[in-house]
């Protein structure tokens, strides 16, 4: 038998074999490796002398920010982390606020894991994740001080619109796809003029909407709290693009699915809840995800209609004159915070739709 | 047992009684949101109706691309602050189409470093808010230091905390507008002939910029100079272009924000390029430009494009953004008028309105380019 001397390549090896190939092939490719690297390492030692090496970080040297001014001053950070995270909320019920906010934190996390993936149990933890964030925050129902909406604010209030808006728009989108799927031409128009028009307009205007206009239309008894009403409006546009990633799920299920159902005279909830609608949830995955991950960024936009998100708490905890020269700081500081969720989000996204192209192959 | 026909016919009435229930609760909405309306303006006093288009303002706003006073019409002000958004979204297309390829086509580079710089710029600013960085941008750059301190580039541009210096032709705004117009025209004119997409380019590049030359030579004043350049005079620039640090930190951020979300979508295109067209050029003995240009991007732009047509109908919505830098846009027009009038539906309805017709312009646009670059079977 004539057995072959080399042992099989490891994909590390392979992988460098080919690393090594493309990188420093040619002149051309090791000229541009060498500008580039140097490039991008120049660029981030700079920012670790700024960011770490020549930082100050403790609010009680803020003397030495101004001694040397090489370094960044982490003393605002410091000093004002509590008003970025939390806004306004009363000092001595902070607790209560990061706890809220980790509750949302831990329901993310929980949903990402294959086994949640079931409609009842989604709804459950979502529902349960949000109704343990407004016991906390509110406090009255469960024995706490009061704290209005009003009072909320920073991190826990930006993370609070995100949850809301995914769990109400959620089931509105899929009402909304449905909707737009149907055989009655009155109910798909409705939808139609209701998703394409909320597409057409920007967040911030349906926003300001919800916000300003609406009260108008509304009798007085109805009006109620503004963030509610933005909460409704936001959900409504997190709505009209679900509807859209929905559709795309429900145009990757054969008709004759929908029809064989319909032959063995099974009714219209029994056929989507049992048959088609599992299957538009797995095709729909990735993308819903992707809105997830948008919609947490779009939450930004809550700042320009007087909200007090992190955003706005992070402008007002530099708004101090002894705290404005380190503005720049601050934004890194906000900045990183929502790096951190959306990439992680967005990295989860990625990994899922490898996953399911894999398992389609 | 129901026979079928009668099932059938229960099936069309239900259907019937659903959409009649959907008519008559969305009237009822309707009505009850009307009536509300009424009665709550008659209790603020307000008079409902467009007349207020025709009164002066008396306010003042930050950027106009025509000429403005404060005792302008609240229709001619309105105006101003479409055409800012317009002028801000459209240069905001052009440049994020522009860098979004280059960065897409580096994100699908054979090169490692080239793949890993393009992917760190993705990764850093499309996972941050686009409004965190306007809003950060905009606070950087009104952080620099007066005229004086201006940093310099290359003696011909000047970026201080007033804004960005910028050389320019001798012309007037009007002058200015009109021959951006002339130029999408006959980018629009050379989309309707068969010329090929890189030729047109070229041909529409090169001819923008020479038409443009030849009328800032006849128009410049008699004894000045084709180009003005801004030179400090003093405590501030004279000549040149001035771009305020609000329409800087718009264009920029929204460019660093799109670019990256562009560069996806054309590292997507550039990926579903079938591989075996790219090795039968390849085993033509074509240059890895010539592959690039000749059968990547043609071929990828079939997918590109619906893809891309949402993304510059983002950017448009994005300009919306403005008010929380003070950038006059349209939002930021309606929502001080708003303020300031207290005609909130009209003027909300007329926001909404325009941004319908934006979207349908550029959706319609980005159709009709699509069918023109379908690949032609047969």
């Amino acid at each position: 038998m004539v057995g072959t001397a080399m042992p099989p390549q490891s994909q590390f090896e392979v992988a460098r074999a080919r690393f090594k190939k493309n990188a420093f092939g040619t002149p051309v490719a090791t000229a541009i490796s060498i500008v580039v690297f140097t490039g991008l390492a120049y660029v981030l030692w700079n920012f670790l002398n700024w960011a770490v090496f020549q930082a100050v970080w403790s609010k009680e040297n803020v003397d030495m920010c101004d001694a040397h001014s090489g370094g960044a001053c982490w003393s605002v950070i410091d000093a004002r982390y509590r008003l970025i995270l939390f806004g306004t909320y009363p000092f001595d019920e902070q607790w209560r606020s990061i706890t809220a906010a980790i509750v949302i934190v831990l329901t993310v996390i929980a949903s990402c894991f294959p086994a949640m993936w079931q409609a009842k149990r989604l709804s459950l933890l979502w529902v349960a994740g949000f109704v343990g964030y407004y016991l906390l925050m509110e406090g009255s129902l469960i024995g706490f001080e009061r704290v209005t909406t009003d009072g909320w604010g920073g991190l826990s209030l930006t993370l609070f619109l995100f949850a809301a808006v995914v769990l109400l728009g959620m089931p509105m989108g899929l009402g909304f796809a449905l909707m737009r799927r149907s055989e009655m031409p009155v109910v798909r128009w409705f939808a139609v003029i209701f998703i394409d028009t909320l597409r057409s307009l920007p967040l911030v205007t349906t926003l300001f909407t919800a916000a300003v206009v609406v009260p108008l239309f509304l009798p007085d008894w109805l009006v109620g709290d503004k963030i509610w009403r933005v909460i409704v409006g936001f959900a409504l546009f997190f709505a009209a693009y679900q509807a859209e990633v929905f559709r795309g799920g429900f145009q990757a299920i054969p008709k004759g699915q929908l029809e064989a159902g319909k032959a063995l005279g099974i009714n219209y909830w029994s056929i989507m809840g049992r048959i088609i609608l599992p299957q538009v949830f797995r095709h729909a995955l990735p993308s819903t995800i992707n809105m997830v991950v948008v919609t947490f960024k779009e939450t930004a936009i809550v700042t320009i209609i007087g909200f007090f998100d992190i955003l706005a708490s992070g402008k007002v905890a530099f708004g101090a004159p002894e705290w404005s020269p380190y503005y720049i700081e601050v934004f890194f500081f906000v900045a990183a915070i929502y790096w951190v969720f959306i990439f992680s989000l967005g990295q989860y996204g990625e990994y899922l739709k490898r996953r399911m192209a894999l398992a389609s192959h | 047992m129901a026979t079928a026909q009668e099932l059938r016919a229960k099936a069309k009435q239900r259907q019937i009684m659903i959409q009649s229930a959907l008519i008559v609760f969305s009237l009822t909405i309707l009505w009850v949101a009307v009536s509300n309306a009424q009665s709550n303006l008659t209790r603020l006093n307000m008079t409902s109706g467009f007349a207020f288009l025709d009164r002066g303002t008396g306010w003042d706003y930050s950027f106009s691309l025509i000429d403005r006073d404060i005792n302008d019409r609240y229709s001619y002000t309105l105006f101003v602050g479409f055409l800012n958004t317009v002028f801000v979204g459209f240069i905001c297309i052009v440049t994020t189409t522009f860098f979004g390829f280059i960065i897409g086509t580096l994100r699908d580079a054979q090169h490692p470093a080239l793949r890993f710089a393009a992917n760190v710029y993705v990764q850093i600013f499309r996972n941050i808010p686009l409004i965190l960085q306007a809003v950060f941008l905009y606070a950087l750059l009104i952080h620099l230091g007066g005229p004086r301190q201006a940093i310099s580039i290359a003696d011909v541009a000047f970026l201080s905390g007033r804004g960005m210096m910028l050389p320019g032709l001798n012309i007037s705004a009007t002058v200015a507008i009109s021959l951006v117009l002339a130029s999408i025209l006959f980018g629009i004119v050379l989309l309707c002939t068969k010329i090929t997409m890189w030729r047109g380019l070229l041909v529409w590049c090169c001819g923008s910029v020479l038409v443009a030359l030849v009328v800032a030579l006849i128009v410049k004043p008699a004894g000045e100079s084709v180009f003005s350049v801004p030179v400090l005079q003093g405590l501030r620039f004279q000549g040149g272009i001035n771009l305020p640090i609000e329409l800087l930190a718009m264009i920029l951020s929204i460019t660093l924000y799109g670019s990256a979300y562009i560069a996806e979508i054309v590292r997507g295109g550039l990926n579903q390029v079938p591989r075996g067209l790219v090795e039968a050029g390849q085993a033509l003995g074509l240059t890895r430009m010539s592959i690039w240009t000749r059968i990547k991007v043609p071929m990828a732009l079939r997918s590109i494009i619906p893809p891309l047509g949402n993304q510059w109908i983002f950017m448009m919505k994005a300009t919306t953004i403005g008010i929380a830098i003070g950038f006059s846009d349209l939002f930021y027009i309606t929502v001080t008028s708003i303020s300031q009038s207290g005609q909130t539906l009209e003027l909300i309805m007329l926001l909404m309105l325009t941004f319908l017709a934006i979207n349908y312009a550029i959706a319609l646009f980005t159709n009709w380019l699509n069918t023109r670059m379908k690949l032609k079977e047969n």
